[in-house]
């Protein structure tokens, strides 16, 4: 690591972050909802958003500006900081996770925030704090749809976090690192989905439960609990839970990538743009299954974490390391 | 001042300030809140200090974990959100005097422990070194600590047990 002066690092930082949010306001949050919308409309036999800009492709840009423009409203009896602050919280933590993706390779090196040599570990982190705004938010709101969310969200964001946990120490140890880039550069012959295919199911598994989507998305489930924890936002703040929820999404697909898909690897075309067909492509599954598969109730929803994928994810853990260490000797 | 001291010191008054709200909110929601910026604070001082790995796990385990089974109970627990909880009692006197007589005590035994300087460089890579640790000379510190804590799970369960028998 090149020392810097430490204002030069706080600067690099500063434009990191701004880098990193507006790429993800854009390219997750707004064309996601796009997408969202144009994918289940096609799944249904319908045509989805059309009347702004050509295929109505600048509609969630309009649906932006619009939600800029809202009134805050806060509920009466709130608790008005929590409220507040459960706001910054949810998209912060999605966002924090895009440090350790590495998005393609250029000649001066892989095209990564910051490769952290724990970063693996960062990430599980970072996305583990996304539940403690989405509890302040179920909370903070005083009404019983959000507490309710809140309280789902919080059985079984914790519950998921186990299995996606142990498929990350699974592939760290095929890899023999925690760091993003080497388990990219790892997978230069081989993906892991191909070594690791139990491994990449349990993690689509446990990553579509663990962003709150269909057919686990029972913190935001319409037909019981309006939205969930977000029910009593409104205007930007409403925009920024999209953007947390979609920013999250991406992240979990974008390291999917990274640990099965082989990152940015693939011939012909450049790095980036690889890594841009494989991101969207898991995507597409996420909404794809969002759309076919009805809801879960919450006693098989938090079932199937404990009393399948955790042990299925520990037992093939336990078969990796004996190959792993068969393999060193 | 150099940037690891100006780091510091934010850091320092991150933890401070939030403690202090920890333990004077009359709100134990907010207080668990709270816990949030002041564990997050603990975690750039290991980063500091080269501890990676070890911030990386206290982020994943008590900032993403601990506060959110505290927030969790403090949710399922009737009658305990909302309310205005009494954060002092008459013997407030007493206690200010222990705690200023304790801190009184760390100040002069700070100031009197010749403080190690770090012989040797530091490891740029730690995971490796503390399996090695938890696996080697401390395994039985390791296992005891798995024991004690397979004996709570299974008396959680137990416990959560029985109302299903009643």
């Amino acid at each position: 690591m090149g020392v810097m002066p430490w204002y030069l690092e706080a600067l690099r930082a500063v434009v990191g972050t701004i880098v990193i949010f507006s790429g993800v306001a854009v390219v997750a949050a707004m064309f996601g909802v796009l997408l969202e919308r144009k994918i289940s409309g096609w799944m249904q036999s319908r045509i989805g958003p059309t009347h702004v800009g050509p295929r109505g492709l600048l509609q969630t840009v309009a649906d932006t500006i619009k939600l800029l423009q809202k009134e805050y409203i806060v509920p009466q009896n709130a608790d008005a900081a929590i409220f507040a602050s459960a706001v910054v919280i949810v998209p912060l933590a999605a966002l924090l996770d895009y440090v350790v993706l590495p998005f393609g390779a250029t000649r001066w090196g892989p095209l990564i925030f910051r490769d952290l040599n724990i970063g693996v570990l960062y990430f599980a982190a970072t996305s583990s704090l996304i539940v403690v705004g989405i509890l302040m938010a179920g909370w903070g709101s005083n009404n019983k749809y959000a507490l309710l969310g809140g309280l789902r969200s919080a059985a079984q964001m914790v519950s998921y976090e186990i299995p996606i946990g142990l498929v990350l120490i699974t592939i760290s140890l095929l890899a023999g690192s925690l760091s993003t880039v080497t388990i990219v550069n790892m997978q230069t012959h081989l993906w892991f989905v191909v070594s690791q295919p139990i491994s990449f199911l349990i993690f689509l598994t446990a990553a579509t439960a663990e962003v709150n989507r269909a057919p686990f998305d029972l913190v935001e489930a319409e037909s019981e609990l309006v939205a969930g924890y977000f029910s009593e936002y409104t205007g930007m703040r409403f925009a920024l839970f999209q953007l947390g929820e979609y920013g999250e999404m991406f992240a979990m697909a974008a390291l999917a990538v990274t640990l099965f898909l082989g990152g940015w690897h693939g011939p012909a075309l450049p790095s980036v743009v690889w890594f841009l067909i494989k991101l969207y492509a898991l995507v597409f599954v996420f909404m794809w299954v969002r759309w076919t598969y009805p809801r879960f109730r919450i006693d098989q929803l938090l079932g199937f974490s404990w009393k399948v994928l955790i042990p299925v994810a520990l037992l093939n853990l336990v078969v990796t390391a004996y190959f792993v260490t068969g393999a060193h000797r | 001042m150099s940037g690891e001291a100006i780091a510091f010191y934010v850091l320092a008054a991150i933890i401070l300030a939030s403690g202090i709200v920890v333990v004077s909110s009359p709100n134990l929601v907010h207080s668990a809140v709270a816990l949030v910026p002041a564990l997050l604070g603990v975690t750039g001082v290991y980063i500091l200090l080269n501890a990676e790995f070890l911030a990386g796990i206290q982020v994943l385990i008590y900032a993403g974990g601990i506060t959110v089974l505290i927030l969790f109970v403090i949710m399922l627990t009737e009658g305990g959100t909302g309310l205005r909880v009494r954060q002092r009692n008459e013997q407030a006197p007493i206690a200010a005097a222990v705690a200023a007589a304790v801190a009184a005590l760390f100040v002069a035994l700070a100031g009197r422990t010749p403080w190690a300087q770090g012989a040797g460089t530091l490891p740029s890579y730690t995971p490796g070194a503390i399996g090695q640790s938890f696996l080697g000379p401390n395994l039985l510190l390791f296992e005891s600590t798995s024991v004690v804590l397979l004996v709570t799970l299974v008396g959680a369960i137990m416990i959560a047990r029985k109302e299903d028998d009643a």
